[in-house]
């Protein structure tokens, strides 16, 4: 294997870019779900090429963004009215992800400092939301959102999720949960030095509901009355079906 | 076992979800409350979306109702023209109660309104009932069968027909306004009705004892259905998947529920569902005055 890794990097044209070149691949460019999904793990992988097949002193420093399509929600404050506690304040953000899985290779303030974190949106805490009213309160908002999507494990972030070897090599868990949303997810790797990003290469990753589950979700979309039509007659026939079993 | 349930977007232990429908259906088949009072708030504890809850919920009681009203037609038990006008009235509440919940949705106050509406009702007709079971059950001084009471303002409805199974000469609009009532709550709530319906039908209605289940049931199978077709069309949040779950225990568990129903007596049956509806209520209304695990909540912008 690191054989075979010098090999190629030997092969390859020394010039070409001054700074190193990243690569990156995913064990599966897909994510099924079908029945019985209660999750799938995916390998995030790859290599750092540097300049004249050069092995560096200290490991790269490596950061990956796994994000979910962007959608725009609202999200609610309970407050305390008359003892009970109600809905009490809104805010609404244009552009949250669905999904965001961050890993990185040492935390992220070690990393890059605050400004350059924000503007790659590298951590959780520097997504880009959008809050589009009551800017003033929003950050409250974002923080409970945050907290929210970590306790549904849709959001997670991982300071030393990503493992170096031989100081080239690099890898990734990342854990898709059964609840994550269907689309198409952008899978990011941004190589670091001296608190700049020096590269990125992103891979797309489709999760997608196939089988009897797509069949269903895409009937119940469609035809939406004769889904609920076969929703009663179902329900009927088992109950009918169940009385004349009981009967016997 | 987990199963991916395709409407709601998640994967749940089949086995929980299957033996949750078959406590429910023991109740549905022996005191003839859908049970949904009980399925919709345990679905969403469960970590089912509440609007997945609430509709998979309502198509789960059209299938449990059946077998019960299958049960209770053998006996005679079903006062099917009672039942056809409170059906009509459900249908027109229905209609009506799914415009109320896109309403109540859009300002987000769903929820809230929900467990308002659930703790008023449970509390005051689980109080109703514990009073009455209690003094019926007291031995002695009253054993006179309960004078058969006429609602002074049912009474007073025009257009009277008469109910040979009830037992009644009364107006059609006091059933129609009851099943409207209840065709409301059953879209927004994901509950069948029935325990409202069954002691509106005794105390307010005054319908012989015989035919109140079966015919609230009845009723139920029909309005269930509307609010599963109105739910599929307008919300998209019938999980066929989760309902079917719900039944396969939901229906088993309401022929036992019948059966035992025939040999326990109905007042301790009466008593018995007093109690769980009051607990319920009280539980319910001391989850409202305590901080929510969860302060804040998404929806779509």
């Amino acid at each position: 294997m690191k054989a075979a890794l010098v090999l190629l990097l030997a092969a390859a044209p020394a010039m070409a870019a001054p700074g190193p070149r990243l690569f990156a691949d995913l064990s599966q460019p897909r994510v099924d779900i079908s029945y019985g999904f209660d999750g799938a793990e995916l390998l995030v992988y790859g290599a750092v090429q540097y300049p004249r097949g050069t092995l560096p002193t200290d490991e790269p420093r490596i950061a990956i963004v796994a994000r979910g399509p962007d959608r725009a929600i609202v999200v609610r404050r309970k407050e305390r009215r008359m003892g009970i506690w109600i809905n009490a304040a809104s805010a609404v953000f244009q552009t949250v992800p669905s999904f965001v899985a961050v890993a990185t290779s040492r935390p992220v303030n070690e990393l890059l400092d605050p400004r350059t974190a924000a503007l790659w949106e590298i951590g959780l805490p520097n997504l880009a939301l959008s809050p589009i009213d009551n800017a003033s309160d929003a950050g409250s908002f974002a923080v409970g959102l945050r907290d929210l999507r970590r306790r549904a494990k849709l959001y997670r972030q991982d300071e030393h999720g990503v493992r170096v070897t031989e100081n080239i090599l690099y890898r990734a868990r990342l854990l898709v949960p059964s609840a994550a949303p269907t689309g198409r997810y952008s899978v990011a790797v941004h190589l670091i030095e001296e608190g700049q990003v020096v590269a990125t290469v992103t891979r797309s990753l489709d999760v997608e509901k196939t089988g009897f589950e797509a069949g269903v979700s895409r009937f119940a979309a469609a035809h939406g009355f004769w889904y609920g039509l076969a929703a009663v007659a179902m329900a009927l026939a088992t109950g009918w079906a169940a009385s004349w079993v009981g009967r016997r | 076992m987990d199963v991916y349930l395709p409407i709601a977007g998640m994967s749940v232990n089949a086995l929980v979800i299957v033996m949750l429908g078959a406590g429910v259906g023991f109740l549905s088949g022996m005191l003839g409350v859908g049970g949904g009072f009980l399925t919709t708030p345990l679905l969403i504890f469960y970590g089912v979306p509440p609007a997945v809850a609430v509709a998979s919920s309502a198509t789960q009681i059209t299938g449990a109702s059946v077998s019960g009203v299958l049960a209770h037609a053998r006996r005679r038990g079903v006062d099917f023209k009672m039942g056809a006008v409170m059906v009509a009235g459900g249908l027109v509440g229905s209609v009506a109660g799914s415009f109320l919940f896109e309403l109540l949705q859009s300002v987000g106050q769903i929820d809230t309104v929900i467990s308002i509406v659930y703790v008023i009702m449970l509390l005051s007709i689980g109080g109703l009932m514990l009073r009455d079971s209690l003094r019926a059950l007291r031995p002695g001084p009253s054993p006179r069968a309960a004078p058969r009471r006429h609602n002074r303002y049912v009474a007073a409805l025009p257009w009277r027909m008469r109910f040979y199974r009830s037992g009644l000469y009364i107006s059609p609009l006091a059933p129609f306004g009851l099943g409207l009532l209840v065709g409301i709550l059953t879209v927004i709530m994901g509950i069948g009705g029935g325990f409202i319906m069954v002691p509106a039908m005794i105390y307010l209605l005054g319908m012989a004892a015989s035919v109140v289940v079966g015919t609230s049931l009845f009723q139920i199978i029909f309005v269930t259905a509307a609010a599963t077709l109105l739910h599929a069309t307008q919300s998209k949040t019938v999980d066929i998947v989760l309902a079917a779950l719900l039944l396969v225990g939901g229906v088993v568990g309401a022929q036992y529920g019948a059966s035992a129903a025939r040999r326990l007596p109905a007042e301790k049956l009466r008593l018995a569902l007093a109690l769980v509806v009051l607990a319920f209520g009280l539980r319910l209304a001391l989850q409202l005055t305590y901080r929510p695990g969860e302060i804040f909540s998404v929806g779509p912008a």
